[in-house]
């Protein structure tokens, strides 16, 4: 899933002070997984404003509204409509939640809350790390489900750099070298041979900015013929 | 007009409230200041009921759970106390400030200690003065001398 932060909450209260009605919109899906835009995260943001505000005298109406997921069309229509009532939106969702939902007709400014930070995992409550770029072009298969593009800095797809020390990572040695990671997994699994194989250079043109995918079902609907 | 602190007390059931029962029982003599809200367990406080009670106008919260080791539910006091500790740094972002916001550990038979917790509280929120959410309360403001000066016109 995707993993966020939080943005410190004075960036947030001044991007919003010059507004009197806001509201906070939440994502229902990853952010709300990793305690940083869900419900109740909209609800602890808007209980902050009141009482940062509060103190200055100042009132201003704050609504909390939270969808499943607004990175979806079919589920960011209810915030289109209740914006009518406000002056601003603070967006918890990540990076993509928040523009798709400021480019939907008749928006009004849209302000992240939220530092869209890696697609990772849920380790433990609170604790999540990074297990996955998107880089197009997946080699878990061959490298014992442990991604040499992610896990190793260098992002090295032929094994390890002469840098690692005693199986630690040269660029923080708190970590295991992913190589010898991957190693160590395959001989465990049987399978040694496979470290062998020569991986090709990463298709990185690939990885150009903005992609699209079409799902191969739906070309005829986008004209995407090939 | 004198500040009298308001002060929000959630308890534990199996701990603080029955020490805070015993203290009245006992006819032991503390400030009036506090509101007690009972809990199950500690753990069951979230970071929404203690910001709620400060946007209520609460001057302070004390969270007061068993003593580390003996939680009923195991581990409910450490969980309150790590929420306690995060809620304090969101009070700090929000400029309401962390020192309203204390948490204290009173065994079920330690009446003396939940007096003295609550002396303990009043002082310090008598210290820090009002929350700056309630401006009209405070003695010598701008808000209360406006309103004084209204009184007598």
């Amino acid at each position: 899933m995707i993993i966020a932060e939080r943005k410190p909450f004075a960036e947030i209260k001044a991007a919003v002070a010059p507004y009197e009605k806001i509201l906070i919109a939440g994502c229902g899906t990853c952010v709300a997984v990793c305690l940083v835009g869900g419900e109740k995260e909209v609800g602890l943001l808007a209980s902050q404003l009141k009482l940062a505000w509060g103190q200055e005298g100042k009132h201003p109406t704050i609504g909390e509204m939270t969808v499943e997921r607004q990175c979806d069309r079919e589920f960011i229509q209810p915030l289109g409509d209740a914006v009518a009532d406000y002056d601003v939106v603070i967006s918890t969702a990540c990076g993509a939640g928040v523009q798709f939902l400021a480019a939907l007709p008749g928006m009004k400014p849209v302000i992240p809350a939220l530092n869209t930070t890696f697609i990772g995992v849920n380790e433990e409550a609170g604790f999540y790390t990074e297990r996955c770029r998107a880089c197009h072009q997946c080699y878990l298969g061959v490298t014992g489900g442990i991604c040499p593009q992610t896990m190793c800095p260098k992002g090295l797809l032929n094994g390890p750099c002469g840098g690692n020390i005693q199986g630690k990572c040269e660029v923080n040695p708190d970590r295991a070298c992913a190589w010898c990671e991957i190693y160590a997994r395959l001989e465990q699994q049987g399978r040694l041979e496979q470290i062998d194989t020569i991986l090709p250079l990463h298709p990185n043109g690939r990885s150009n900015t903005p992609a699209t995918v079409i799902h191969p079902a739906y070309k005829r609907r986008y004209f995407a013929h090939e | 007009m004198e500040f009298t602190p308001k002060i929000l007390a959630l308890l534990c059931t199996y701990c603080t409230y029955t020490a805070a029962d015993m203290a009245g029982s006992a006819r032991m003599q503390y400030p009036a200041n506090v509101r007690i809200v009972k809990y199950l367990c500690t753990g069951r406080i979230d970071v929404l009921h203690i910001l709620k009670g400060f946007e209520a106008g609460a001057d302070g919260i004390m969270v007061s759970g068993c003593e580390a080791g003996t939680c009923h539910f195991l581990e409910g006091n450490l969980r309150a106390r790590e929420r306690v500790e995060f809620v304090q740094h969101l009070l700090d972002e929000c400029g309401l400030g962390s020192e309203r916001l204390v948490m204290y550990e009173v065994a079920a038979s330690d009446a003396p200690k939940w007096v003295e917790a609550v002396n303990e509280m009043v002082e310090r929120i008598n210290r820090l003065g009002p929350s700056p959410l309630n401006p009209n309360w405070k003695p010598g403001s701008m808000a209360s001398e406006e309103q004084e000066l209204a009184v007598r016109i």
